[in-house]
């Protein structure tokens, strides 16, 4: 069988969830390698996190010489592996950063993209979905070695256990990648709460917060989601850009989706609409997210939320 | 300063976006304009033409249909100097990577005469919204990308952005030219005043075909595409299930019993 590559998608060698799916995605597809550019350090603790997803092969790059550089290295690093391994696939978590290097990756090897999938099987086939959530896009890589990022979400990832074999890959990296440099970085700050693109609950909060988020915070907290904005709430300057859901902000599809004080605009569907379980409470019982919802309260989030929160505290307790 | 911005024509979000029997995104028979998320490039390419204050250009390029005109002349009338429409009947269906190949090649024609500095886009199209063709043409052009900047700052050829990254709030230094993608994050764009749009009609706006580019018909297109589309289905719209109206407390309980029906609490 050929080997898939997965890219390891991790904040300084803590492995994320999206890895574990991609990696279960690439067993269907032929036989898992999972890459990890990061700290050489940290390879023995990541490979024994992807072999238990069923890592065949795990190459290590070491990133000390490209670090801070953006996304070029990376691609570099990927199209040098692929030239060595010929792989049936190469899958990329659909980060931004995962997007650009697959971008790059794909002009480099002259091979097919296909971004954002939300489901690959054998072949592979992709599915896309697209317009908003409008249609549903089934596709394949016709030329060259398919190139694919995946969503979060896209699996649910299979324990499976892989010979995890380590193997270092010497990369050369060229001057013009590295032209570009992050020359400062403040991580974001640690909310406690689930990642938003990962979380399989999210409870957001538009234009009928009023500005006030705690009552959205608060439920996020008991049902155990992370928390999540329209472009209305972002603009208003009550919560940062980083937690806004929409076609300019972030792309979630979790399994359930609470929209607050949210009317539903086109730009904020295209960022949920593919949520497994939609619920709304909203004052305006014309609003259009009333349209996708299984579930809505017409209702003022300020009296519905507490309540709700008190009621799933007490469910849970 | 030379600086190309990069603008693309598509179906107007809020009409009824379809595909075609080929399963192209149908172009023609839906309304189109200039992509919302393109704007915040023309935009910040004005702002710094305005803070350079020198004989800086600004150049919007169009891949696209003839009717894909529009799009040009909006970022004219918003204030580019000059626009380009790179139109080809062979270019249809083109994906990505054909796309990526076109504009590069448009950019090194435009700057034939003086090299082009900053290529600037929009952070994703309203359309395909794949977002990489901003790494596509860096990676055609042998150039760095800076992507999603929301603020932009440059000094001689020195470039600063600061940026919402995927875990942590950055800011990245390069040196041009390069290619830069700005958020909708990065300054309202203006709209085009009445002088805009009279001045736009005198402002010179050139048609490119594959053949003035060197591109061969054969490199790009549908038959060129390296990925193909083998369906598509319009999503059976969601069906509103039950909407309640919260009297005393009455929504918050219904609610709560919805959850725990679905085994969320």
């Amino acid at each position: 069988m050929s080997e898939v590559l997965v890219l390891i998608d991790h904040a300084e060698g803590a492995v994320r969830k999206p890895t574990y799916e991609l990696l279960t995605i690439a067993k269907r597809l032929g036989e898992p390698s999972a890459v990890f550019i990061g700290p050489a350090g940290q390879a023995s603790d990541v490979a024994e996190k992807v072999k238990a997803y069923g890592a065949e092969k795990v190459y290590v790059v070491d990133d000390s010489q490209i670090k801070g550089y953006l996304v070029a290295p990376k691609a570099e690093a990927l199209q040098q592996l692929a030239e060595k391994t010929s792989p049936a696939a190469i899958l990329i978590p659909s980060s931004a950063e995962g997007k650009e290097v697959a971008a790059r990756l794909s002009i480099k090897l002259e091979s097919g993209l296909i971004t954002d999938a939300v489901d690959v099987q054998e072949g592979p086939v992709t599915t896309q979905s697209v317009f908003a959530g409008s249609y549903t896009v089934t596709a394949k890589v016709i030329h060259g070695t398919p190139i694919i990022t995946v969503k979060p979400n896209s699996a649910a990832p299979e324990e499976s256990a892989g010979a995890g074999t380590v193997e270092e890959f010497e990369v050369t990296v060229s001057d013009a990648a590295k032209a570009a440099q992050i020359v400062a970085s403040q991580p974001r700050k640690a909310t406690g709460r689930p990642e938003l693109t990962e979380a399989a609950i999210v409870v957001s909060g538009g234009r009928g917060t009023g500005g006030n988020f705690e009552p959205v915070e608060n439920l996020a907290d008991a049902i155990g989601g992370a928390v999540g904005a329209s472009r209305a709430a972002v603009d208003s300057g009550w919560i940062p850009h980083t937690f806004q859901i929409g076609q300019t902000g972030k792309t979630v599809s979790p399994q359930l989706y609470i929209a607050t004080g949210i009317s539903g605009a086109i730009q904020h569907r295209a960022g949920m609409q593919t949520s497994k379980t939609i619920v709304a409470v909203n004052k305006d019982e014309e609003a259009p997210i009333f349209e996708l919802v299984d579930f809505g309260v017409v209702g003022d989030l300020h009296t519905v939320l507490p309540a709700l929160t008190d009621e799933v505290t007490k469910r849970k307790g | 300063m030379n600086i190309v911005v990069c603008v693309k024509y598509v179906p107007d979000a809020t009409a009824d976006r379809q595909f075609e029997s080929d399963n192209t995104v149908d172009r023609v028979g839906v309304d189109g304009l200039l992509s919302e998320l393109d704007e915040y490039a023309v935009e910040q390419a004005l702002q710094l033409k305005e803070k350079a204050g020198d004989d800086t250009k600004v150049t919007a390029l169009c891949v696209g249909p003839e009717k894909a005109v529009d799009a040009v002349r909006k970022a004219l009338q918003m204030g580019a100097d000059e626009g380009v429409l790179v139109t080809d009947e062979a270019i249809a269906g083109s994906d990505a990577a054909a796309t990526s190949l076109v504009l590069a090649k448009a950019v090194e024609k435009a700057g034939a005469d003086s090299k082009v500095d900053l290529v600037l886009c929009g952070m994703s199209s309203t359309d395909g919204a794949m977002s990489v063709v901003p790494a596509m043409l860096a990676e055609r052009l042998n150039l760095p990308q800076v992507t999603l900047a929301s603020v932009v700052e440059t000094q001689g050829d020195q470039v600063r952005v600061k940026r919402d990254g995927d875990t942590a709030t950055e800011v990245i230094g390069a040196t041009m030219p390069l290619v830069l993608s700005v958020t909708d994050q990065s300054g309202e764009a203006r709209y085009p005043s009445f002088k805009g749009i009279m001045a736009a009609k005198k402002k010179p706006l050139e048609t490119w075909s594959l053949g003035d580019l060197g591109v061969d018909a054969g490199q790009v297109g549908l038959d060129a595409a390296w990925t193909a589309v083998e369906e598509t289905t319009a999503r059976p719209p969601r069906t509103a299930g039950e909407v309640v109206k919260d009297e005393d407390g009455s929504g918050a309980t219904a609610l709560a019993e919805f959850l725990a029906s679905k085994k969320f609490i």
